[in-house]
């Protein structure tokens, strides 16, 4: 099978930590305290005053899941750039330079193995600052990439999800992501490899609609917004006020759709828990199809 | 009545000048009416092919949500014999936005599932204008895993705005359900024919059109966003949607230049609409010779060539 044979050789990229000057202040989101950022960064950008749980970046995910100094970066392949030639007030092919400059990432996915509490994983984590975290080729193509890196190192695959949804400029090679990254998970289903989703601020559109909600487990950070549509698309399709807490972490808990609603102190030792106690319990099929 | 589009004017109102002198032709036996209406008939038929032959992508938009059109249920009813509908996800309730069921097609048992939009104001509501909640694609899981089980293939009609964007939707998991009904096409062991018969919306369309083949019908649109809904937010205007609509490559034609479908139906002259029953007769055809050849394939290597396909797309464009 040709998904079995071309799986992609993880190469080691480098990456340069940013110091933060210590006299930079923020205004919480949600509270609007102001925060002393270095503070604010040891917190795992938890508001101290109100627990809200600000965004974060990509490496910031990767310091706080992995152990230290155990992870690398995969070189992620080929997907095709701007195919439709795409241009609305601007062209795609600029809006998708000046979120390279802006954010110092290639694409709305990055993915890293390494080791969590000495248990090896694969984690895919969505840049919502790449284009809102929205789902092109080239995220597909990293996505699949992770899952198949899983698959040939055995170890479990971790995501952390944020989108807004699908990269409408990439028009249906956009939405056909949604069946390529589904394929990725029943790679893993076929192989026994746990597939863990780690549920983050927001969360809608084509990728809750695909690979986000068929994790074997689903975790979500406090507060998340989770949905297929967006707040304001349901408020002017019903007209009608949504009720408190719709679409947030703890609303999907009562509703059935996610396992556990962990503060982001708790997630590495609860990844590191799940992992543990779903390692060696995988029996690789033979079955391919 | 027919509906007549706005870009449809000129041939309206030549139409409308046909259907007077036809009034006229009955209670006379004056021959130069007759040759006058000769002409006029041709000059209309010659225009409404010049019009289609170049739809631009916002009037394919237009046409693909002609109320006239035949949906997904006169297709069933067309070409679906012993139509037995099914009904309910077993977890909640009954959907009327996705019809579904087992019948013959051709003579042989299948699975049909179809969104169904309505054609007037009664049947829109009651087919909520095609736009399905959770638990219609749970049925639709169910019935597909049904044909896995009677080993019988499945056809989908998918004509959807997109999915229902409801409060009691997302509080029952329609991104669930949409998730599970695409990993359930991909597990179904059986041949799947999709046909976009109108508008393919979206999610709420590939959940149902993760196929073996993926087959549209000429003036047809699938689209990741309506053009409207892509206007309003990229252009922050939403007179633009039919800019968004070229942008967007939401016709058959492009589509299939960039393989993301297996084939185009063609249709009757001046489109489905006006011609519903020729409509039917080309895609019940297409649908067969899509039959013919997956049923040769056996069902593991079904299932790897599906992934495959799917696989593959965008990927030629970087090779
Ligand atoms: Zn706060």
């Amino acid at each position: 099978m040709s998904w079995l044979t071309e799986f992609v050789r993880p190469k080691i990229q480098g990456f340069l930590k940013k110091e933060v000057p210590d006299n930079v202040w923020k205004n919480c989101d949600s509270c609007g305290q102001m925060l002393l950022i270095k503070d604010l960064e040891k917190n795992l950008n938890i508001c101290p005053h109100c627990n809200h749980h600000m965004r974060a970046s990509v490496t910031q995910r990767f310091d706080w899941t992995f152990d230290p100094n155990s992870y690398t970066r995969l070189d992620l392949p080929k997907a095709p750039v701007d195919p439709l030639q795409f241009k609305d007030k601007k062209k795609y092919a600029d809006r998708l330079k000046e979120n390279k400059t802006k954010s110092q990432l290639d694409e709305s996915i990055v993915v890293a193995h390494g080791t969590i509490e000495g248990q090896k994983a694969v984690v895919a984590v969505m840049a919502f600052e790449f284009m809102a975290g929205t789902m092109g080729a080239a995220f597909g193509e990293g996505f699949i990439a992770a899952a198949r890196l899983a698959l040939a190192q055995q170890t479990p695959l971790i995501v952390y999800t944020a989108s807004g949804g699908a990269r409408m400029q990439e028009g249906m090679l956009s939405l056909m992501q949604m069946p390529r990254t589904v394929i990725a998970v029943e790679m893993l289903k076929e192989a026994g490899i746990p597939y863990i989703v780690v549920f983050t601020d927001p969360t809608t559109g084509g990728v809750t609609a695909s690979f986000a909600m068929l994790g074997d487990i689903h975790i979500a950070e406090p507060n998340a917004l989770i949905g297929f549509a967006g707040p304001r698309v349901i408020e002017n399709t019903v007209h009608e006020k949504l009720p408190e807490g719709f679409q947030r972490s703890e609303y999907l808990l009562e509703h059935g759709m996610v396992d556990i609603v962990a503060s982001r102190k708790e997630l590495r030792p609860t990844l590191a828990k799940i992992l543990r106690l779903l390692s060696n319990t995988a029996q690789p099929s033979e079955k391919v199809a | 009545m027919r509906q007549f589009l706005d870009f449809e004017k000129s041939v309206a109102e030549l139409e409308t000048k046909i259907f007077e002198l036809q009034h006229v032709e009955q209670s006379s036996d004056d021959m130069n009416i007759s040759e006058e209406l000769k002409q006029l008939v041709e000059k209309a038929d010659k225009q409404l092919i010049a019009l289609y032959a170049k739809l631009t992508p916002w009037q394919k938009v237009q046409v693909a949500r002609h109320a006239q059109r035949p949906h997904a249920l006169d297709y069933v009813n067309a070409f679906i014999e012993d139509f037995t509908a099914l009904a309910g996800d077993r977890l909640f309730g009954e959907d009327h936005a996705i019809i579904g069921g087992i019948g013959r097609f051709n003579g042989q048992t299948v699975v049909v599932i179809g969104i169904e939009r309505g054609s007037d104001l009664d049947t829109r509501l009651e087919h909520n204008f095609g736009m399905a909640r959770p638990e219609g694609y749970r049925k639709a899981q169910r019935l597909m895993q049904l044909a896995s089980q009677f080993n019988v293939p499945v056809i989908t009609l998918v004509d959807t705005p997109g999915a229902w964007p409801g409060i009691d939707a997302e509080e029952r998991g329609q991104a669930e359900a949409i998730a599970k009904s695409i990993q359930t096409c991909l597990r179904t062991t059986v041949p799947i024919v999709t046909v976009i018969i109108g508008e393919g919306g979206s999610g709420g369309a590939i959940a149902l059109a993760t196929a073996d083949k993926i087959l549209m019908l000429e003036h047809s649109i699938y689209s990741v966003i309506s053009p409207e809904a892509c206007s309003s937010i990229l252009w922050r205007d939403a007179s633009q949607a039919a800019q968004a609509a070229g942008a967007l490559c939401l016709t058959a034609q492009d589509l299939l230049k960039f393989k993301l479908i297996d084939q185009i139906i063609e249709e009757p002259m001046g489109g489905a609409q006006r011609d519903p029953e020729a409509a039917v007769a080309s895609v019940k055809k297409a649908i067969q010779e899509s039959l013919d050849e997956l049923q040769a394939i056996p069902a593991q290597i079904l299932q790897a060539k599906r992934r495959d396909k799917f696989l593959a797309m965008g990927r030629q464009e970087v090779e």
